[in-house]
């Protein structure tokens, strides 16, 4: 049988079950290739369930940098016996599949076109280590990583490094650890041709990047931007986000005489209570958030309508999942934007952002804050399952110790003692853009109502048509200022290559660009464009207006984003060809690349773009 | 109600300590119907505000969506008001109230805003003891939407077309009691005597104060039959006691017979004088204020005044133990931890 040959370059898949701890060897064995200066991608596939039910943990190392997930797993590592089948049915030809064959494996289960491994995790367990059966379940772990570390030609010193840092704090765990990772070792070296043809190098490719998953990265630039309150109910993927702010808040804002807090965190009985909370808290002058994801995005679109037409600033993280209604709740999709730019009854537009890396998770969350309070609405960081819940490589964050927040335009004390008078939602600067002022400011000046009802520029109630299509008018003018302070587009050419252009956002940039370069190399070179945020800039529109064809890549049923940008900018909708994914998986460029060719074919055919979902 | 007020008052007219007269804490003119129980209670309201020389703009007033919560606009013309949606002005209050820890927090509710649509909001403001005064007018009826029986209509109520509710009502005293409210009273809005320093004592207290002020509909819920009508509370009212709030710097002068008044010391050091309490009651003993409850619902009496108070109450500010200072008055200094550390952070992910 052929051996698979590549350095450097390959996926390989964990299969484990749930609650047996195997997250910290995995992590650990991720981490230790991201050691030896290679580019990796982690990812978590995990059920809707706390201990029992299968879980995969996907590797990817690939040295040309490319994250994204890439289809067919090259070399399985199976420590689950009720998932074995599937396991075994997922491996590429020529690829290996690990096992334990403490136990004889089945022979249903035997291919003929991959490379079995046995390795005797539990008998070598029994024979090693007396403690009890749960440890003997983690030194399991730490057994089939040895056996990886001999298998790819991993640096032992690394990984014993990982172990060192994991147990500093429980120090007599470390000998067993260490003991359980020289076994795997020394029963490859033992029973089989080591290293793989499939295998890896030190190379020194990662700078002084870090490894870090997008909610960790939100909740600590909640904490940069200076959010004082977070109130959230809990829900899969977006949890974490609160608890990274609340252990970073713990641990960096106690006043340090008094150890109280700089910072309040409330879980609120639901998502209602959670976003009514933020609003009461940016009314009165303090930088609040919540996280959620989809569910939660639906019970808190009636307090959207509020915020966007009383102006009120505020941050929300949606970390969306598989929907519609529960969906799969523990899998990724980019399927809140609608549901989200449209946020609630009426005339509604929200500002929404689109991070694709942990460093984005960070700085967009930061500049959330600021542009919240800027524009006075709401803004929402469109982040996911993916981005929000894997460990991504990523630039390390940065912080510039002169920056101060910008709290918009609102006005002190002294600035109402000037002021003859106040009107709360009156232009005064021409930018669509009102004063206002926060609750206890000045004696005398400053107070107003607000409502959702419609109301006039002094903040007085009316049923007045004039003054509501004023206003109305007003949040429009608003909304295009907006333009101008969110962030940019960007562009990964520096002149049009073509005709043929390619739109993604978020975390389908990932696998976006890897088909960029794959579609390059087939001889159709692609101008693209990453969006950042709503409202759209002219150069989102000038760059669909330059081009014939652009395929929007976006990972939902409905093309989401490429109704927004029909909607918003009035193009040409047959020159938006929508390529999507919305299994639940991180899409990989193979798909991409794989529709934009079958598009191209159709084209040539005479039609004018290929429907993916009935093709 | 559709009049002029006049804008001509006594040159005279009384001011309090802080120099400001009754009329600097009135609000825009009413728009309820003439006669409205609501319109009392802003009244009362103004009354209590100006008495305790509350500074208007140390007030935040919210609410949620009905009749009752129109009436912020009528009240503290210079504090802030905030009327946010429907049944969710606890959720609202929480939020600014976490931002402001220093304000006086005043919302206003009513019994469709509270017992139906906002239940779950209200039950868990009580749950974290939010430091705020929360007033449901409680009219037993859908006013703006045309007289449909709330969830607070008593079972059997006769409604103006003519039906009799047929579901149970749910009192929202002995819920809050029963959810641990550290301050529950109940009032009536045609008893401004009785009122007015109910809403003084909640005030003072510190945590959630809780009063359900019973407050006629005149346009859908004042018919015969009908258990929020103005002559049926007047018959039915059992009062448990009269109460006074005696500032801290005040002298207590009190002229009831010994064994018939009850002093009790708020969290601010005011004190509250109660007179003529009803036999084996303490509204300080959460278990004798149930029973009471209890026993009068049980004699078809509407059991009004201080229910219960916990004078030694915690509220969520206490429990969370947030800093002293105003969360909003906070700067980058307090709260940016820096590059310095965000590179250690760094340093954490490698």
């Amino acid at each position: 049988m052929q051996q698979l040959s590549a350095i450097n370059d390959l996926v390989i898949r964990f299969a484990n079950v749930n609650g047996t701890g195997s997250a910290s060897a995995n992590n650990m064995f991720a981490k230790s290739i991201f050691r030896m200066g290679l580019p990796v991608t982690p990812k978590n596939i995990f059920p809707s369930n706390i201990q029992g039910l299968p879980t995969w943990y996907e590797v990817r190392v690939n040295e040309h940098g490319y994250l994204g997930r890439r289809a067919g797993v090259d070399i399985l590592v199976s420590v689950n016996p009720q998932s074995m089948a599937k396991d075994v049915a997922s491996v590429r030809p020529s690829g290996y599949f690990i096992y334990d064959n403490t136990r004889e494996i089945d022979k249903n289960l035997i291919r003929e076109d991959i490379h079995y491994i046995g390795v005797p995790m539990i008998e070598l367990c029994r024979q090693h280590f007396t403690t009890d059966t749960r440890s003997h379940q983690l030194l399991k772990n730490m057994i089939y990583v040895g056996a990886l570390v001999a298998l790819l030609d991993i640096e032992v010193e690394v990984v014993k490094g990982l172990i060192a840092d994991q147990f500093r704090k429980k120090e007599k765990l470390i000998p067993p650890n260490y003991q359980a990772l020289e076994l795997g070792i020394q029963y490859i070296k033992d029973h089989y041709t080591y290293p793989l043809g499939l295998r890896l190098e030190r190379r020194n490719l990662i700078g002084e990047s870090i490894l870090i998953d997008g909610n960790t990265a939100c909740g600590l630039g909640a904490v940069y931007a200076g959010a004082t309150v977070a109130a959230w109910y809990p829900i899969t993927p977006s949890t974490s986000v609160v608890s990274a702010f609340e252990k970073y808040v713990k641990r960096l804002r106690k006043d340090e005489e008094t150890g109280k807090n700089k910072y309040a965190v409330v879980q609120a009985e639901d998502e209602l209570a959670a976003i009514g909370m933020v609003i009461g808290a940016n009314w009165n002058g303090a930088r609040a958030f919540t996280a959620t994801s989809g569910p939660g995005l639906s019970l808190m679109s009636e307090f959207l309508g509020l915020a966007y037409f009383a102006e009120i600033p505020l941050v929300l993280i949606d970390v969306q999942r598989t929907g519609p209604s529960t969906g799969m709740p523990t899998r990724t999709q980019q399927s809140d934007l609608t549901s989200a730019f449209y946020a609630s009854h009426g005339d509604t537009k929200q500002v929404l952002l689109f991070p694709s890396t942990p460093k984005e998770c960070f700085d967009f969350t930061a500049d959330a804050f600021d542009l919240a309070e800027r524009l006075q609405t709401p803004i929402l960081i469109m982040t996911d399952l993916d981005l929000g819940m894997n460990d991504h490589m990523s630039p390390p964050f940065q912080w510039d110790d002169k920056r101060l927040y910008d709290r918009g335009k609102v006005l002190s004390a002294s600035d109402l003692e000037g002021l003859e008078r106040f009107g709360r939602y009156e232009d005064v600067d021409g930018d669509g853009i009102p004063y206002r002022t926060i609750p206890g400011t000045h004696p005398t000046k400053g107070s107003y109502f607000t409502r959702g009802t419609s109301r006039n520029e002094m903040a007085q109630y009316t049923e007045d048509s004039e003054p509501y299509v004023r206003n109305m008018d007003r949040l429009v003018k608003k909304w295009n200022e907006a333009k101008s302070h969110v962030p940019a587009p960007e562009f990964y050419q520096e002149k049009d290559k073509g005709k043929q252009g390619m739109i993604f956002f978020g975390t389908s940039t990932y696998a976006a660009l890897e088909a960029l370069d794959q579609l390059e190399a087939a001889g159709v070179p692609m101008d693209a464009m990453r969006i950042r945020s709503t409202p759209f800039s002219d150069e989102v529109r000038d760059f669909i207006g330059r081009h014939k064809t652009v395929y929007v890549v976006e990972q939902n049923r409905d093309a989401q984003m490429r109704s927004i940008l029909v909607n918003e900018l009035d193009v040409d909708p047959f020159k938006l060809v929508p390529v999507l994914n919305y299994d639940g998986m991180p899409i990989t460029a193979e798909a991409i690349t794989k529709q934009v060719s079958r598009t191209l074919q159709s084209a040539s055919n005479g039609k004018a773009y290929a429907d993916p979902q009935h093709s | 109600m559709s009049f002029i007020r006049p804008v001509f008052r006594h040159p005279e007219s009384p001011k309090n300590d802080l120099g400001y007269t009754r009329q600097y804490y009135e609000g825009a003119l009413s728009t309820l119907c003439a006669g409205c129980g609501h319109d009392s209670i802003s009244g009362a309201i103004i009354q209590a505000c100006f008495e305790l020389n509350i500074e208007p703009h140390r007030v935040a007033k919210l609410s949620g969506i009905g009749c009752s919560s129109k009436t912020p606009a009528y009240y503290l013309g210079n504090s802030h008001g905030f009327n946010s949606v429907h049944g969710r002005m606890p959720s609202v209050t929480t939020g600014a109230s976490l931002a402001n820890r220093k304000l006086l927090y005043l919302g206003v509710s009513g019994d469709g805003d509270t017992a139906s649509i906002g239940m779950g909001q209200f039950v868990h403001v009580i749950r974290r003891n939010l430091n705020m005064v929360y007033i449901v007018m409680n009219n037993g009826c859908y006013g703006l939407t045309k007289g449909q029986d709330s969830a607070t209509a008593d079972f059997g109520s006769i409604n103006k077309s003519g039906s009799a509710n047929l579901f149970q009502n749910i009192d929202l005293v002995g819920l809050a009691l029963e959810l641990g409210a550290t301050f529950v009273g109940r009032s009536f809005s045609g008893d401004k005597g009785h009122l007015v320093p109910m809403i003084k004592a909640a005030m003072a207290h510190n945590g959630f104060a809780f009063i359900d002020v019973i407050s006629p509909c005149v346009t859908f819920n004042n018919n015969v039959g009908s258990t929020k009508s103005y002559d049926y509370v007047r018959a039915h009212m059992e009062a448990t006691s009269a109460i006074d709030l005696v500032p801290e710097k005040e002298e207590i002068t009190t002229s009831y017979a010994e064994g018939s008044t009850k002093l009790i010391e708020m969290h601010d050091h005011s004190m509250i004088e109660l007179h003529k309490l009803a036999e084996g009651w303490d509204p300080t003993d959460q278990h004798s204020a149930v029973q009471k409850l209890q026993e009068s619902r049980n004699k078809g009496e509407i059991l009004t005044g201080l229910i219960y108070v916990d004078t030694e109450s915690k509220d969520l500010h206490d429990l969370i133990e947030t800093v002293p200072q105003p969360l909003n008055t906070l700067t980058e200094q307090d709260l940016c931890p820096g590059s310095g550390t965000l590179e250690r952070i760094n340093g954490e992910f490698r």
